[in-house]
């Protein structure tokens, strides 16, 4: 591998955000999935680094998985999303940042299709009005929220608790990247790094004392890929879309993988237990996962939040062994303890992958 | 007195162009921006598809117009047409007053590095046609030397009709490039397993289709037709490439020890700064345009201005080589009539 040739895509990838001005357009699926994502990244963007960021009750699902499954038409994604853009102009807003990366990807599309068919947008307008009685000016800049956290990563390691590094050993953590196909893949322009070797990920693990392992099938999708899951008979071609990172990741022996999609933590994260099911299979050492985090509980972790503020505890994949890799302070017993300390009861353990 | 000619680039278009117009009796002057005279065929090894030398290609042609004025590593830096003479000043602060200009530019190679899926300059074991034709000429290179070869791809179309890379023409020598290649890398190590992804193989050139059956018959040269759509490195430094066999319609992934990516042809980057010069006229595939691109290829629309080899699109060498004599004797013609 040649660092300075992915030095070099990476200068050539760059993207050149607004500090002030952004209206985050929250995601349909990640609070249900890693609760406490989306709040850290307000937390720690708006509240600690004191960016200039707006979070409104009034917005909506972007449609982008109901497009991306095939159950709308793009004239209807098109609409939600002009509805969107309203509430971000109403807020004062110029500048959109979505937490999801298909949400990402879908204001991506459609500005670009508005651009190439501006027919297209004004029929989409009179929709809307119609409809909402609403209109809207485009965003002038669309980032991705992983774009502004590797946009602001160093502002936030100066403030760090801990560093990704072995605590015994002072060697840096081994991370794995994986990035949400609609992040880049589309538009590779509109990406940091690309869409071959994108750096949003590994630009925010460098910064923050990790080391980054490339392997094969990195480019690889998580195996989410919206109707290999969401239709129940493609849900094999899902699993063994997971199983082959995973067998590809396994010889570089990471300790933890960084996402900045929705689905894919969710998916690289869950599979490794039907995998440890079905085939007694497991990746992490001594008979655990490799742990899966979304970059916003990265930052919170070397922020040092409490881990199961940071809702680690609703993972499959046990944490721990990394959290005493690195030394973050935790305490085991308050892991199924929710607000206040209320129990809110502690899973089943599975047979096949070793959990807490 | 001899008229003067003035050539712009001194590689194999130039050099037989020269040959020529001092056989006709002028006097032709060689401008070239490098320090050394050939074009990309000096640094070719040998040439399909009788495998000549290209050394022994070149030194031929530099030994006919030895009797050239030639400046090396030399540019133009203006033109002014003045009373039906061309008068060009040169970077080395030489003005020449010429009755006609030669351009003989040719062409430059498409930058591997564009096609990021590839991995060249990312993964170690990734080479373009020019470095291995350098290894082939003897020049060491850590990616063959001393390494295991037991399996080696080479990419056809790397560049070349590929729109979203702005290139849309097809480079017509890359295939039978990329078969000479590989039965040359099968003659040095016998045991390794060749494949080729090609997207349609165009083969058209004298003994090309026998040189094509060779390399399948008697070297074993797998052809798998489909593009390759990723590269990524294993554990151990080798390449995993994947690409869809379109044939059989199933994907393949296969393990390599070295990939070859077939770069091609490009209009150098000074086209448009000599199109500037002479007030020249470039075609839609970004090379030079001729007045007609039938009965008039090696003339351009402004008086006095010829072209010759692969400066108004993709030629082989013979090709090339054929299109300056037509081009002396297009000069001889015009200089004569003028």
């Amino acid at each position: 591998m040649i660092y300075q040739g992915k030095q070099k895509i990476w200068s050539d990838y760059q993207k050149d955000m607004p500090e002030d001005g952004w209206f985050y357009a929250r995601s349909c699926i990640r609070q249900n999935f890693f609760p406490a994502s989306e709040k850290y990244f307000l937390t720690i963007c708006r509240d600690v680094l004191g960016k200039d960021i707006i979070d409104n009750e009034h917005h909506t699902t972007c449609g982008g998985i109901s497009y991306h499954s095939d159950t709308i038409p793009q004239e209807t994604a098109m609409t939600i999303v002009a509805r969107q853009f309203s509430i971000m102009t109403e807020c004062g807003c110029r500048n959109i940042v979505p937490s999801c990366i298909t949400s990402f990807g879908n204001y991506t599309e459609i500005l670009e299709t508005w651009r190439e068919f501006p027919e297209l947008e004004a029929r989409i307008r009179e929709m809307l009005w119609k409809s909402c009685r609403r209109e809207f000016e485009k965003p002038e800049y669309v980032a991705h929220a992983s774009d502004l956290m590797y946009k602001w990563r160093n502002e936030i390691a100066e403030r760090a608790r801990y560093r990704l590094v072995d605590k015994e050993t002072g060697e840096p953590i081994r991370v794995v990247e994986h990035i949400g196909c609609h992040y880049s893949k589309m538009f590779p322009h509109k990406g940091i790094g690309g869409a071959e070797y994108p750096c949003v990920l590994s630009g925010m693990i460098n910064s923050w004392g990790g080391e980054m392992v490339d392997y094969p099938e990195r480019r690889h999708c998580c195996g989410f890929g919206f109707r290999q899951y969401l239709v129940k008979a493609n849900r094999g071609y899902s699993i063994s879309n997971t199983h082959k990172k995973f067998e590809s990741m396994e010889p570089y022996h990471p300790d933890m993988i960084i996402t900045n999609c929705p689905g894919c933590p969710y998916f690289l994260d869950r599979w490794q237990y039907v995998i440890a099911e079905m085939e007694g299979r497991t990746y992490g050492r001594d008979g655990f996962g490799i742990p899966v985090f979304t970059y916003e509980e990265v930052a919170g972790l070397v922020m040092g939040y409490d881990p199961w503020d940071l809702g680690l505890q609703l993972h499959q994949v046990a944490v721990e062994p990394l959290l005493d890799k690195i030394g973050v302070e935790y305490d085991p017993k308050a892991k199924y303890l929710g607000l206040n300390r209320k129990d809110i009861m502690k899973p089943e353990l599975p047979k096949g992958l070793r959990c807490f | 007195m001899k008229q003067n000619v003035v050539i712009i680039g001194g590689g194999i278009a130039g050099l037989e162009a020269a040959s020529q117009l001092l056989t006709l009796g002028y006097s032709p002057i060689i401008v070239e921006k490098s320090e050394r005279l050939g074009g990309h065929v000096a640094s070719w090894h040998k040439l399909f598809p009788d495998m000549k030398p290209a050394s022994e290609v070149v030194a031929e042609l530099v030994r006919k117009s030895a009797d050239a004025n030639i400046f090396l590593e030399t540019e133009v830096e203006s033109a002014n047409l003045l009373r039906g003479s061309y008068i060009v000043n040169l970077s080395n602060g030489v003005t020449v007053r010429t009755g006609a200009v030669l351009i003989t530019t040719g062409f430059e190679l498409f930058d591997a590095h564009r096609k990021e899926e590839y991995g060249y300059g990312i993964y170690d074991q990734v080479m373009t046609n020019s470095d291995l034709e350098g290894w082939f000429n003897g020049n060491p290179d850590k990616r063959i030397d001393g390494q295991d070869m037991n399996r080696i791809g080479f990419v056809h179309c790397v560049g070349s009709r590929d729109v979203k890379a702005g290139n849309s023409q097809c480079s017509k020598v890359c295939c039978v490039t990329a078969v000479k290649q590989a039965t040359e890398l099968k003659e040095r190590f016998t045991q390794a397993e060749i494949y080729c992804f090609y997207m349609d193989l165009r083969l058209f050139g004298k003994k090309y289709e026998d040189f094509y059956i060779n390399a399948q018959r008697d070297y074993g040269i797998h052809f798998i037709r489909g593009r390759v759509s990723e590269v990524s490195e294993n554990i151990d430094g080798r390449l995993i490439v994947k690409a869809e066999d379109t044939l059989s319609g199933k994907p393949v992934k296969v393990t390599m020890d070295l990939l070859v990516l077939m770069s091609g042809m490009l209009c150098g980057k000074d086209c448009r700064r000599t199109a500037s010069a002479f007030r020249l006229e470039t075609d839609s595939d970004g090379f030079f345009k001729s007045r007609d691109n039938i009965t008039g290829i090696t003339e351009s629309g402004r008086p006095g201005v010829f072209y010759a080899g692969a400066c108004t699109g993709t030629k082989t060498v013979p090709e090339t080589i054929s299109e300056a004599r037509s081009a002396a004797l297009a000069i001889h013609n015009y200089l004569k009539d003028a």
